[in-house]
């Protein structure tokens, strides 16, 4: 057997060496508009069945679409967002194909003129490297409906609620290396569209969803044949089925096969990816410009207004943390990964030390709303809050290990750190006269360690602060302690 | 280039059939197919002007896509969607099974 351990990640070790693997990704994006994206139908979640169906929706003769501005606005925006071209004039297609959940008989969708052409992000790695993956295209389509199987042996029941959602499709080029870097440009991705507002990236309700194009090949050579796994909707999964769908390759391919280029599922009990569909001719789309739909075409200044009015983004709110609050970029790059984080970092930091702000923030609330199976917006402390715990340790009413236990009352009762500190009289004893007392309490209770103290030692030194913070019940501060102990065992 | 008077053959209009799920009697095809290719030949015409410098036309009444404001006004109409159904239940349309 050959020694995996040192594979980078993206790289499988076979019998004949090692492979690469290039993926590409197809993110859908549902756009949060209130209405779809040809009708006036309501694109939201979870409604009765067929409840937000139009006339048009279901494709009634004589029905016509009329595009939804704000739609076209976050295509736009999220095209800005993603550094890329925005095209000024494009075309909806009809993309033809046979399904019980899509009454029109074809998807209006872009094909050869998108709205949004190449772009490039920065996408963060875990080890704190970052690198640069291509934008192909970004256009406006629409969804199709919600086929229920397993109501009936013998029938399929159909409900036309999410057709005609709007959706942005997101299009990679094939820079992506390893499934770890699928799984971090999905996750930039899913956070600037959360920046911008224009999905709120929600993978649970199919907010979010992942085509993977994946194939292998020696390192250097051509791109090898693709397969595309349809409909993943976890950072998790995309990782999962990429690596296994990969290693099936390389296995074909070293037993002398070849990879049928074809759409694959994957599935998440066995962890592995099969075929879906085999019809040779599945893929003839037929694609065609809409006659129901002229050009879409907005003016250059339009679109500035846009670009104006783009929240600060990720990457360069980033930069601004570690110069403004002097934090790692490495804990800014989890701060920024959502919204709201930041935006609870900056009023909590504000004026305070940014450094310590962070690790309260990123290693303590984080791990208790974890531990407490809590949402960050269901965090029983405020930003104001935390701020002022900050507060407290730095003008040194408390002392860390005392803020700790008023962190977990905050987490428990929902008040103001000074409220507990002031109920359970935990401010800190820095005052020298009242350390002095508890010191010369230490030292008659122990007059034999101050004698093997003074005779050399010295080790017991810890030991006496040790004795003097127990006595203070953790109140005393540790620094005036230390002082004031030197300078009466000398 | 293929001969403008066999653009299509039959095995064309038997992919075309499949795809738009046409059951087209076999004594028909041949017909079908000398149909379809005078009608792609006539078309063709069209081949023979230059258009290497014209933009496509996509509209001869200069008219905008008109685009309406994100509002709700329109579903709700649940009875009215699932009238011509030939099976529903519950508020669903009901198809004869489809898994792929």
């Amino acid at each position: 057997m050959n020694d995996t351990s040192n594979l980078k990640p993206g790289h499988i070790q076979g019998e004949t060496g090692i492979w690469e693997m290039v993926i590409g990704l197809e993110i859908h994006a549902q756009i949060s508009s209130k209405s779809k994206l040809f009708s006036g139908a309501s694109a939201s979640f979870g409604s009765e069945a067929n409840r937000n169906v139009s006339l048009v929706d279901a494709a009634m003769p004589g029905m016509l679409p009329v595009i939804n501005e704000f739609c076209v606005e976050q295509a736009v925006k999220t095209g800005l967002a993603l550094n890329a071209k925005i095209n000024n004039v494009s075309v909806f297609d009809r993309k033809n194909y046979f399904y019980a959940d899509l009454p029109q008989g074809y998807q209006i969708s872009q094909f050869t003129k998108p709205i949004v052409g190449e772009g490039e992000i920065i996408v963060d790695l875990d080890d704190g490297e970052q690198t640069t993956i291509g934008i192909e295209r970004l256009h406006l389509e629409q969804d199709a409906g919600k086929s229920l199987h397993d109501q009936h042996p013998t029938k399929s029941y159909i409900d036309l609620n999410r057709t005609g959602v709007a959706l942005m499709e997101i299009v990679s080029k094939p820079d992506i290396r390893s499934p770890q870097e699928a799984g971090a440009y999905v996750k930039k991705i899913r956070s600037i569209l959360r920046y911008i507002g224009a999905c709120d990236g929600n993978m649970e309700e199919g907010s979010l969803r992942a085509d993977c194009n994946v194939s292998v090949r020696k390192s250097g050579e051509e791109f090898g044949t693709r397969c595309e796994i349809k409909n993943l909707n976890s950072i998790r999964f995309i990782i999962q089925a990429i690596q296994s769908e990969a290693e099936r390759q390389v296995d074909i391919l070293e037993e002398g096969g070849t990879i049928d280029q074809e759409t694959r599922l994957f599935d998440t009990s066995t962890g592995e990816t099969r075929s879906m569909r085999s019809k040779e001719d599945a893929h003839d789309y037929r694609y065609f410009p809409d006659p129901d739909l002229l050009p879409l075409e907005f003016s250059e200044s339009w679109v500035q207004d846009i670009k104006e009015k783009l929240p600060e983004l990720p990457d360069s709110l980033k930069k601004r943390l570690v110069k403004d609050f002097g934090i790692t970029s490495y804990d800014a790059s989890i701060l920024v990964e959502e919204k709201d984080y930041v935006d609870f970092y900056q009023q909590a930091a504000n004026g305070r030390d940014g450094k310590l702000t962070a690790n309260w923030m990123i290693t303590e609330l984080f791990g208790a709303l974890k531990k407490d199976n809590l949402s960050f917006s269901e965090s029983p402390i405020t930003s104001e809050n935390l701020g002022e715990l900050i507060s407290l340790i730095s003008n040194g009413t408390i002392s860390g290990k005392i803020a700790k236990e008023v962190f977990s009352e905050m987490m428990k009762s929902k008040k103001s750190p000074s409220e507990i500190v002031k109920e359970k009289g935990l401010e800190q004893v820095s005052d020298d006269t009242e350390i002095l007392k508890l010191i010369d309490q230490v030292i008659s209770d122990n007059q034999d360690k101050v004698n093997e103290y003074l005779s050399g030692k010295d080790k017991l030194f810890g030991f006496f602060v040790g004795q003097v913070m127990k006595l203070s019940q953790g109140k005393a501060n540790p620094g005036v302690v230390n002082k004031l102990l030197k300078e009466k065992l000398k | 280039m293929p001969n403008k008077d066999t653009i299509v053959d039959v095995p064309t209009v038997n992919k075309i059939a499949r795809l738009c799920r046409l059951d087209i009697p076999e004594v028909n095809k041949e017909s079908l197919t000398n149909d379809l290719n005078n009608i792609l030949g006539f078309v063709a015409q069209l081949d023979e002007v230059d258009t290497s410098n014209v933009e496509p036309l996509a509209s001869v009444t200069g008219h905008k896509l008109p685009l309406r404001s994100d509002d709700v006004n329109d579903g709700n109409i649940e009875d009215l969607v699932l009238k011509n159904a030939p099976e529903s239940s519950s508020g669903f349309f009901v198809v004869p099974k489809v898994i792929e």
